[in-house]
């Protein structure tokens, strides 16, 4: 399911499936009143924004797909950091 | 899932969680540098550059069933977590047609929603059974 990745000197990184044509799609539209984008919850009963991200799992560095979980229950958990205790 | 690096992650699994948990962490352990994913989900701070203690139940089909936020120096409670993906799957498997009222659990009594139901839940549940 994971792919995993070849460990280099860059730091590997991840982000929003979508999200550069996302960008364009931005930059074409006129902004806001506030000239920024409106940061909102996402909500209840609508889709869960698709990302990849580098992960540790099981020994290896890998990259997860959000999507490739789909026909499975996920439960996403976010975290100040490591060592923080809690 | 933090703005940790993966390399961070390896190093907290490897020295701390696995004295905790045998073998180590079961699942994968998520690095969001600069916080990309967390501001689409709504749960990243800017101002102190981390992403709070947002939890979210996603089902089969990708759609985000229910989501809690909490503060930094509050840990979560997994079994509430747990108990809501339960109740999740429950309502699937019965293809909307029952309901789980407050406080239910596997072997409890659900409700039925339809016009027969209206004003009568009184009838066949009480508060106390929101209560373990």
């Amino acid at each position: 399911m994971a792919e995993e990745l070849k460990v280099g000197c860059a730091r590997p990184t991840g982000g929003l499936v979508g999200a550069e044509e996302e960008k364009q799609e931005l930059a074409e539209s006129t902004p806001t009143s506030k000239g920024k984008e409106m940061k909102s919850m996402i909500q209840v009963g609508k889709p869960a924004p698709d990302f990849t991200a580098p992960a540790y799992h099981g020994g290896k560095f890998v990259s997860v797909k959000l999507s490739d979980y789909l026909g499975k229950w996920v439960l996403l958990c976010f975290y100040p950091g490591d060592f923080t205790f809690v | 899932m933090s703005i940790d690096s993966v390399f961070v992650h390896k190093m907290w699994n490897d020295h701390e969680l696995s004295k905790m948990v045998a073998g180590g962490v079961p699942f994968a352990m998520l690095s969001d540098a600069g916080g990309k994913v967390g501001t689409a989900y709504g749960i990243y701070n800017e101002e102190m550059g981390v992403e709070t203690r947002g939890r979210f139940i996603i089902d089969p089909d990708g759609i985000v069933q229910g989501f809690e936020v909490l503060t930094p120096p509050v840990g979560r409670n997994i079994n509430e977590s747990f108990r809501q993906v339960q109740a999740f799957q429950h309502v699937r498997n019965s293809q909307g047609t029952e309901a789980t009222p407050s406080g239910w659990r596997p072997g409890k009594m659900t409700l039925k929603p339809g016009p027969d139901l209206v004003g009568k839940v009184w009838e066949v549940w009480n508060t106390k059974m929101a209560f373990d």
